[in-house]
């Protein structure tokens, strides 16, 4: 099994990096994108006898203390098979 | 007065450090490996600046599993002075020892120059030889400095006099220009200027001493 994680800054923090790639975008002329948020997703692969419940426990744990910064972050977690 | 300068591996400025207060500042200053679970009974901690753990994941996100950051939480918990500098200071927001986050300059430019700083508290163990309002001249050299906190912490932080620092031409976007903070026992700082790299004339300015002097005088008043 395995697991994806989407990492992302919260919608009130500032996020110049995705600004600049929209500014980059315009400038290539595609005018219609009006924003950009950049963020980063972890591809985490769990061991065969890992139970999906303890998957989904250890994965939500690691996300909120490790992956993610709570303080600027919000995230996501997609189970795979 | 002992100084302990935390080694993490990426550090880059924990010679800088030592270097700041063993010839500077005239006191006993040692390294403390990251994977040491003990402070070795010195009286204050530095967290240096530099890349701890690459900065893999977020700055200052690994450094804060090191099994010594244990120990600093508990030297922090009973009183004992710690300051973050810089990569010291992101370390001690993810470890939650200080609130908020520092993150990607506005600019998106790594920045490293000269700037000026205004003493916003003189009530802090840390800027207790400055004056209220004294402008000091640093250096930063940051890419991730911005410091960002939710509105009702910037409140708190204000209302409970634990800014310490501004900027007085805010480099990075940092919220409130806030430059340095503390927590609300008044014992922990972080700061994203480096103090230790002003610390004696050929450096440009002697600024930083001030809270380095400030750290002394508190030790000795306690004895």
């Amino acid at each position: 099994m395995t697991a994806r994680v989407f990492v992302s800054l919260k919608s009130t923090v500032l996020d110049p990096q995705g600004q600049t790639v929209r500014a980059a975008l315009n400038g290539l002329g595609y005018r219609g994108i009006s924003g950009v948020r950049q963020g980063k997703f972890f591809d985490i692969t769990l061991a065969p006898d890992v139970t999906p419940e303890q998957a989904r426990r250890d994965i939500e744990t690691v996300a909120h203390e490790v992956l993610a910064n709570p303080v600027i972050e919000e995230y996501r977690i997609e189970l795979l098979d | 007065m002992r100084f302990g300068v935390i080694v993490f591996p990426g550090s880059n400025c924990d010679h800088d450090a030592l270097h700041a207060v063993s010839r500077n500042l005239g006191q006993p200053a040692e390294f403390i490996w990251h994977d040491s679970r003990s402070l070795g009974g010195v009286d204050a901690v530095i967290l240096p600046g530099g890349f701890a753990y690459g900065d893999y994941l977020r700055c200052g996100a690994i450094a804060r599993f090191s099994p010594v950051m244990k120990a600093v939480g508990e030297f922090a918990a009973a009183g004992g002075l710690v300051l973050g500098i810089c990569n010291g200071f992101q370390i001690l927001v993810e470890a939650g020892l200080l609130p908020g986050a520092l993150i990607r300059n506005r600019s998106l430019k790594f920045i490293c120059r000269e700037v000026r700083l205004r003493v916003e508290t003189t009530g802090s163990p840390f800027t207790s030889a400055a004056q209220e309002g004294q402008v000091l001249r640093m250096p930063i050299a940051h890419g991730e400095g911005c410091y960002y906190a939710a509105e009702r912490t910037l409140d708190e932080l204000a209302d409970g006099d634990r800014i310490v620092f501004r900027y007085l031409d805010n480099p990075n976007g940092s919220l409130r220009d806030i430059a340095g903070i503390l927590n609300p026992a008044r014992n922990v700082m972080g700061m994203m200027p480096h103090p230790e790299r002003a610390t004696e004339p050929l450096m440009g300015s002697c600024d930083g001493l001030l809270v380095f002097q400030s750290m002394l005088a508190v030790a000795q008043a306690v004895r």
